[in-house]
């Protein structure tokens, strides 16, 4: 099995920890992990505000990157999603799966994980519930199951709690942040004073872009919580 | 890089009190959508199955739309053809003043709000009165809806109750209990009822088996505007035509559980030919663009839309920023993709009022993918403002050395205040890709 890792350009730049927590969780895992030099960003970005067609020589470039990879695995929803739904209509075939699917799909573990004592609010990111389907959509008459819950109940001395509205949108939605930026605040405002409630003193998600929108709003609110992505706490102490 | 809807949303949450009463109102909407869609063990099985009568309805509309003018005309009823607002407004006062009408009592219709009856036929002289409570408010107010299936929901008691005061409705004043308010509310209306010359209905559906009218109300004021005047009128879009009664038994399951949160309407009432034996039924099937766009290749699917709102009311953009934001007059997630079907110039500035967060299309009750539809008419219709930032980021990220060059330098942006950088970011002085080698 040939496992290739994408750090998207994001998590690279402001969020190397993630990075090495995903490293250190699949080694852990006992997966040997590629990361190939030279990736950059899957398009997502330019594409979601319009411009697909200009992205991609970059779609093309992240093909040739992970050509030959059983799996690439990437510690976020939105570009794996973005990544799954519309590479195939530029006949760019990668397998691109979230850290949290692989591991809970594919490498199944039943031992414990990381050590982790504190209550967590957990964080279901849109693109990681309604385009991979990490957790049953709370609009869906489906059986419910919630991946990430499952992968954090392996961590020792955690405590999961959801805020109410469990899968309501924080309202970062890339280039929309900054387009409709009272929207995006107040969506990211109403959200984390929903984490809060919970009495969680951290919030976790399966994407870094979402616990940063989260944060800004609890600086902006005077709220103290911590903000850890699911691989962080995953990997604690491993 | 603003558009004219997040300048208007902007403006919007100015008012904190009623932003928060807004989101918290259409979120109630959503959570008994939720209860009724739970409550079915079927419900997916019903969203797939209605999903495929439209298409299939959709794809044989000629078919279907002949039936149903058939069926009309052997009921007796006057069937007209409208191939737009024009004819259709048209067509409507043609009737009127053949029979000389000088007033028409209407229930709720968007596809009169569409074609700009009202103030056509007022303009001719016509008076239209509004029976859907809240559409009378608005009318009154001078107000378009705020959404379509609860038009006045933006309004609170207290400005109903001032409203029938200065419109002399409410006797005295102070009294803003609801209750009150809908009472006089009826007691006015019913004047309305007994002097109007004709009544006029929108249609929820028609059937092609039968040449019948269905539509579903909470106030029974379709079956007044119908049941008093000898002249009724039904304005009816041609995507609301559907095959038969066993079509009929989906949708009506799910277009008030999926809009109101209501196992079903107060009404669903049939009208299938004139009520006495003097009187007669119009049936006017508008086209108004619709043909068109069912050639429309990436888009057709839109018109599956059973207008039942629960898009608008599950959108937390919508919620936050209310139907006036939204430069077409229907709003949130299908009013985006209607206006941009309608004209892309003029409603180009709704296309960023989302997210792409994808609950709209997770409740809609057809299927439609409005998200996925929002992300396409993104790319037929790139935002000049936004083409500047995202030529540099693809700039930076198709080479790999300024790539590095500029993470490697992010760090010191960190001195900038924090107005100037958005979302708090920090940056560290290594990025994941220096260090990743000594983790491996």
């Amino acid at each position: 099995m040939k496992v290739g890792l994408f750090i998207p350009c994001y998590v690279d730049a402001a969020f190397p920890e993630v990075g090495v927590a995903s490293l250190r969780l699949l080694r852990y895992l006992g997966v040997d992990v590629d990361y190939p030099e030279g990736q950059t960003c899957c398009g997502q970005p330019m594409a979601n505000a319009g411009y697909e067609k200009d992205a991609e020589p970059l779609i093309h470039k992240f093909g040739g990157l992970f050509a030959g990879y059983d799996y690439v695995v990437a510690p976020s929803v939105s570009c794996t999603a973005f990544i799954r739904m519309n590479y195939p209509r530029h006949k760019c075939r990668v397998n691109a799966v979230d850290i949290v699917e692989f591991v809970h799909d594919v490498l199944r573990p039943a031992g414990p994980l990381g050590r982790f004592p504190h209550k967590v609010s957990l964080h279901n990111s849109c693109h990681g519930v309604r385009e991979l389907g990490l957790s049953s959509p709370s609009e869906q008459n489906i059986p419910q199951f919630n991946k990430i819950r499952d992968l954090l109940s392996l961590v020792e001395g955690i405590q999961v709690l959801e805020p109410e509205r469990k899968d309501e949108c924080c309202g970062f939605g890339g280039l929309f942040s900054i387009e409709e930026s009272a929207v995006s605040r107040q969506m990211g405002c109403d959200k984390i004073r929903r984490h809060a409630a919970t009495g969680a003193e951290f919030v976790t998600g399966p994407d870094s872009a979402c616990l940063m929108q989260l944060s800004a709003a609890a600086r902006r609110l005077g709220i103290d919580m911590g903000f850890k992505h699911v691989v962080e706490i995953l990997a604690a102490g491993l | 890089m603003s558009t004219q809807h997040s300048k208007k949303a902007a403006a919007f949450l100015k008012n904190q009190e009623y932003t928060a009463w807004h989101d918290a109102t259409f979120w109630g909407v959503r959570v008994g959508r939720d209860n009724m869609a739970m409550g079915l063990e079927e419900w997916e099985q019903l969203r797939q199955k209605a999903s495929e009568i439209k298409l299939h309805t959709l794809s044989h509309l000629d078919k279907y739309l002949e039936q149903f003018a058939g069926n009309a005309a052997k009921n007796g009823v006057k069937v007209h053809w409208a191939a737009d607002a024009d004819e259709f407004n048209s067509i409507v006062l043609d009737i009127l003043t053949g029979s000389g009408v000088k007033k028409m009592v209407k229930s709720k219709s968007m596809l009169t709000e569409e074609c700009g009856m009202n103030p056509y036929l007022e303009a001719h002289g016509i008076e239209v009165v509004e029976t859907d409570l809240g559409e009378r408010i608005l009318q009154l107010k001078g107000q378009a809806p705020s959404h379509i299936v609860m038009p006045a929901i933006h309004l609170s008691h207290h400005d109903v109750g001032e409203l029938f005061e200065q419109k002399g409705i409410s006797e005295g004043k102070g009294n803003h209990d609801p209750t009150y308010l809908t009472y006089r509310a009826r007691l006015s209306l019913r004047k309305e009822f007994l002097s109007a010359g004709a009544g006029m209905t929108g249609a929820n559906f028609g059937i092609a088996s039968t040449g019948e009218i269905v539509v579903c109300t909470n106030e029974g004021n379709a079956d007044m505007s119908t049941s008093i005047p000898k002249l009724q009128i039904s304005a009816i879009g041609l995507e609301k035509i559907i095959p038969d009664y066993d079509s009929l038994a989906v949708f009506q399951r799910m277009l008030c559980r999926s809009g109101t949160g209501q196992p079903t309407t107060s009404y669903t009432s049939f009208f299938r030919k004139a009520r006495c034996a003097d009187g007669e039924f119009h049936i006017i099937l508008v086209d108004n663009g619709r043909t068109q766009w069912l050639q429309n290749p990436a888009h057709w699917e839109l018109l599956k839309c059973i207008r039942c709102g629960s898009c608008m009311n599950t959108c937390p953009v919508y919620r936050r920023s209310g139907g006036y934001s939204y430069s077409y007059f229907i709003p949130g997630p299908i009013g985006i993709n209607l206006g941009m079907l309608r004209s892309p110039e003029e409603h180009q500035g709704n296309l960023s009022a989302c997210t792409l967060c994808g609950s709209c299309q997770c409740v809609c009750p057809v299927k439609i993918d409005l998200a996925d539809q929002i992300y396409a008419w993104r790319q037929e219709w790139p935002a000049a403002g936004k083409k500047l930032i995202c030529s540099v980021m693809n700039a930076v990220y198709k080479n790999e050395g300024i790539y590095r060059n500029f993470t490697g330098i992010a760090h010191l942006a960190n001195i900038l205040p924090a107005p100037w950088l958005p979302f708090y970011l920090r940056f560290p002085r290594k990025p994941f890709h220096s260090l990743a080698h000594d983790e491996l």
